[in-house]
């Protein structure tokens, strides 16, 4: 499976990215954001980090950015791409994903583990996992979601609530909640569910030394779906 | 303006100083270069209080490659890798503005790491406050915490460990201490000392502006009423410019287009080009019209002074000025040609095609002042004699949960929770064990780094407390499987125009020297923050230590949690129950006076390499160094971290048990040993004559000793885990 991941000057997840996407068997390219046009791929990866710096919105200039007509065109045509974090941010930012992130409910920044429940398995990322509650990691100060009453709507008839964050046991409620998000949401996705934004990093659970190894899952379960 | 005594008094030169200055140029300077000799010859800058005793430093060995005067100190681990690693104080830029104070304090020492053509791998910071009652302290801890926060995450790289600490020393004068590790191919670093005439002089990253004029000065001063005047001279600190500042240097770097390369940092385009001319014996010509400035009509007196953030001074092959600038354009930053080096060994300033300084370099670097302040000596206080009846009102249960929920002892979690430990994908070890680490990316090895004070210990005697710091570093670091390497220090004191406060920093610099030597973990880099005083009133002497150790291999790292029911814990090194000085004495018995723990070196060295040997042959699975709090404290924290309990056994014969489990004697580790390595460990123990208490037995949900505790982890974990927020919170 070919991936590309997407490098805007303020990426710092990108070599982790990459070195994970790798590490499971995807021929991962890395693409800098001043390029007209990507590779071809069957997954497109915006990586985590400060992409322009973030000092307007979070996401807002690298929506504008040269790259990211393409990746926009890759989406509209069905193509796999996947927003981790600052990537998430983009994706609502450019209008492929509902909602915005806000700044935490308590106005710090944020990294720990959490446990995410996973919502919907009908799509290429989370079709057959073995497991419905995956321990992640976020790194974050704006990843608490929010959007209307009709969007949080559309997403729950559509089944567009990827993740939310819960309990060891998939309990959700304000307590495992880390960051304000609406209804827990950890990641949405568009009505084709192609599109996937999510605030946890896969990336940086994937071995036993690390915090966690479950980002493996999620790894591997893309390729699986992909053959 | 014209220049006189009074304007260079104004300038924070001495009034000898300034007729030194004019005897040397056998003139009056104008203003700007009075102002270039005044950023040169202030404390921060020339060291001019602690070169003398700062020369005595232990700073070879082995494995160094770099020791102090570059950018950063240079270690060797093996494989043509090498660790670039040092700390610095942004202590009083952060007390006027607490956010840009630290974050550019962290901007800082990543720049210095990366001039050596080092990525960095890992952050470490030091930071100290007031008391917690203390009007100021909250927002000032608030402050720091998202401004290190703020810049690190922002760059990508993790910060792994850390220390905090509160002590109404503090109250006027917070220390913020950062560290960064960085990892560089040991053939392909870059050195700050210029080379060849008439090679082109750039200048790169953010434009100038006029923030930070004076900062190295005001560094260089204590505090009074008025210190609130003096937010401008904080500078302000942009991260994401940094990342583009770090890629572009690393790209460039990856050829031979660079000579020497300085950060512009404390005292800024001054320093640099004057440093960079001085390690090279050469002149450097500067045309100050060629500077990018952010501000309308800069003067070439403020684009001297500047300490705007984020730029670095390069001196380039020649010819290869079209290949540099492509890659700082590729990363949108300012570029620019501003000079040359020259064999006139001065450093002339040109602005609007007129000359308007023109300084020999050595008056600026070798001649500067170099003073031999008189200092006192601090006498060992005799050793308290402690009413034992007096301990028998007290229960076991209710000091341990009063000494876990100590602001000192107590969990920082609040605190690390706001820093990304983990990008870079390589943090193994994460905030809150004894040391923090990350695996050398891609290969088998990794780095543990530690950052350590004792202001305690080291305000009561300064000698024992210097050689304290430099071993609980090493216990640290030890505690994680890793052998110490060297280490890097921020040398934090009061006013050195003051005996007592000269005397605490010769001692400490003392017994750091005698340890590191002793131990064979010599000082790389390192910086002194002098003046740490506000209305008279200084801090506690605080050297801040950073170790860096290697794991050879990382899955043989230990951390604290304990891991079986059943294993057994032992204690490694001798207690004789020393409470002088230690948190049981303060907390319990409000008493703040007697000696610090004495340091033993012959044990210190002997046990940490006997605690090193176990962990080598996989025959310990756990193991903490007992430091603050005593034994029943370092226990404590592995049952709540491994979420275990521990059975101790009855102490023998005469020993007091508050005297054993609250002592803060050195050179102690307590480790988890299977029962089934038992036998081989007890001969290790033997072999190398070390001393071991069979303390007891991992087993259920609570802390038992004898009727006296039975205590729930739980509990315990409530105690100690969430004072600080509760405090941040209230």
């Amino acid at each position: 499976m070919r991936s590309s991941v997407i490098i805007f000057p303020g990426s710092n997840c990108d070599r982790d990215m990459d070195v994970a996407l790798k590490k499971f068997g995807f021929k991962n390219q890395m693409v800098w954001h001043n390029d007209q046009s990507i590779p071809k791929s069957d997954l497109i990866v915006l990586p985590g980090g400060f992409s322009y710096g973030d000092y307007l919105r979070c996401g807002s200039i690298a929506s504008k950015s040269k790259i990211i007509k393409s990746v926009i065109d890759f989406a509209n045509s069905g193509g796999l791409v996947l927003g981790i974090c600052n990537g998430f941010q983009i994706l609502t930012e450019t209008g492929l994903l509902k909602g915005i992130l806000q700044q935490n409910k308590f106005l710090n920044f944020i990294c720990s583990n959490v446990f995410v429940k996973v919502k919907d398995k009908q799509n290429k990322y989370f079709k057959d996992l073995k497991k419905d509650v995956l321990e992640l990691h976020i790194a974050h100060n704006e990843g608490n979601y929010f959007c209307s009453d009709d969007e949080l709507k559309l997403l729950q008839d559509n089944n567009q609530i990827a993740v939310t964050y819960c309990g060891e046991d998939g309990t959700e409620n304000e307590a495992t909640n880390p960051n304000g998000a609406i209804k827990n949401i950890a990641g949405i996705f568009n009505e084709n569910k192609n599109v996937l934004g999510m605030m946890p990093h896969p990336e940086r659970m994937i071995d036993k030394y690390l915090s966690g190894e479950d980002g493996s899952l999620f790894f591997k379960n893309i390729l699986d779906n992909f053959k | 303006m014209e220049v006189t005594e009074a304007v260079a008094i104004d300038h924070g030169l001495k009034k000898e100083e300034f007729s030194k200055i004019c005897e040397l140029l056998k003139r009056t300077p104008n203003l700007t270069e009075l102002a270039i000799f005044s950023a040169m010859w202030n404390e921060h800058c020339s060291y001019k209080s602690s070169r003398k005793h700062l020369k005595k430093m232990h700073t070879k060995g082995k494995q160094v490659i770099q020791g102090p005067g570059e950018n950063a100190g240079v270690i060797d681990i093996g494989d043509d890798d090498a660790i670039v690693f040092k700390i610095e104080s942004h202590n009083h830029p952060s007390f006027i503005e607490p956010y840009q104070g630290a974050a550019t304090g962290v901007g800082g020492i990543m720049r210095d790491v990366f001039t050596m053509g080092a990525r960095p791998i890992a952050n470490l910071n030091s930071i100290h406050f007031g008391s917690p009652q203390h009007k100021k302290t909250r927002n000032l801890l608030r402050g720091v915490v998202k401004g290190i926060g703020g810049y690190g995450n922002c760059i990508g790289v993790p910060t792994i460990a850390g220390q905090t600490t509160f002590d109404e020393s503090y109250n006027g004068n917070i220390l913020v201490n950062a560290m960064t590790l960085g990892l560089v191919n040991k053939n392909k670093i870059f050195y700050s000392k210029a080379a060849g005439l008439d090679k082109p002089v750039i200048y790169v990253g953010s434009k100038t502006g006029r923030d930070g004029i004076h900062g190295a000065s005001m560094a260089s001063a204590t505090f009074d009423d008025k210190i609130e005047e003096k937010k401008p001279t904080v500078q302000v600190g942009d991260p994401f410019t940094e990342k583009l500042l770090l890629e572009a240097c690393l790209e460039l770097m990856a050829d031979n287009s660079i000579i020497a390369i300085q950060d512009m940092g404390a005292a800024g385009l001054t320093s640099s080009s004057v440093e960079m001319a001085s390690k090279g014996n050469l002149g450097i010509e500067l045309d100050l019209s060629e500077v990018p400035c952010r501000e309308e009509k800069m003067t070439p007196y403020e684009i001297m002074l500047s300490e705007s953030q984020e730029r670095m001074l390069i001196v380039l092959e020649k010819g290869k000025e079209e290949h540099a600038k492509k890659i700082f354009d590729k990363w949108n930053l300012d570029f620019a040609v501003i000079g040359k080096t020259t064999n006139s060994k001065k450093i002339e300033l040109i602005f609007d095609n007129k000359k308007v300084a023109e300084i020999p370099i050595d008056l600026l670097a070798e001649n500067a002042p170099i003073y031999d302040r008189p200092w006192k000596k601090t006498k060992l206080p005799q050793k308290l004699k402690f009413d034992k009846d007096e301990f028998k009102s007290l229960k076991l249960s209710d000091c341990l949960r009063k000494i876990l929920s100590n602001s000192n002892i107590s969990d920082k979690k609040w605190i690390w929770d706001q820093y990304d430990h983990t990008v870079m994908g390589d943090t193994i070890q994460k905030p809150g064990g004894d040391a923090g680490v990350v695996r050398v990316h891609g290969t088998n090895k990794a780095v543990a780094a530690s950052v350590d004070s004792s202001a305690l210990y080291c305000f009561s005697h300064p000698l024992t407390g210097g050689k304290q710091i430099v071993c609980e570093s090493y216990r640290n670091l030890i505690s994680v499987g890793a052998k110490p390497i060297a280490i890097t220090n921020c040398l934090n004191f009061g006013n050195p125009e003051k005996e007592k406060n000269m005397g605490e920093f010769v001692e400490c610099v003392e017994g750091i020297t005698d340890a590191s030597k002793y131990l064979d973990f010599p000082v790389v880099s390192g910086n002194v923050s002098f003046y740490n005083e506000t209305k008279d009133k200084g801090i506690k002497p605080t050297p801040t230590i950073g170790g860096v150790g290697l794991i050879s291999d990382y899955q043989q790292m230990l951390t604290m949690d304990f891991k079986t029911e059943g294993n057994l814990v032992y204690v490694i090194g001798k207690t004789d129950g020393h409470l002088d000085q230690s948190i049981f004495a303060r907390e319990l018995l409000n008493e703040k006076k007697g000696p610090p723990p004495t340091v033993n070196l012959f044990n210190e060295k002997n046990i940490g390499e006997t605690v090193l040997d176990l962990s080598r042959k996989n025959l310990i699975v756990s193991c903490h160094d007992v430091s603050l709090g005593g034994i029943l404290t370092a226990v404590s924290k592995m049952c709540i971290k491994g979420k275990k309990g521990i059975k101790i056994n009855t102490l023998k014969g005469l020993t007091n048990k508050y005297e054993y489990f609250f002592g803060e004697d050195q050179a102690r580790y307590i480790v988890e040993i299977p029962r089934a390595s038992l036998k081989k460990v007890i001969e290790i123990l033997n072999k190398y004559s070390v001393h071991f208490d069979d303390l007891g037995i991992i087993d259920g949900n609570s802390i038992k000793y004898n009727d006296d505790i039975n205590l729930p982890i739980e509990e315990l974990a409530d105690a100690h885990k969430y004072w600080l927020k509760k405090y941040m919170d209230s």
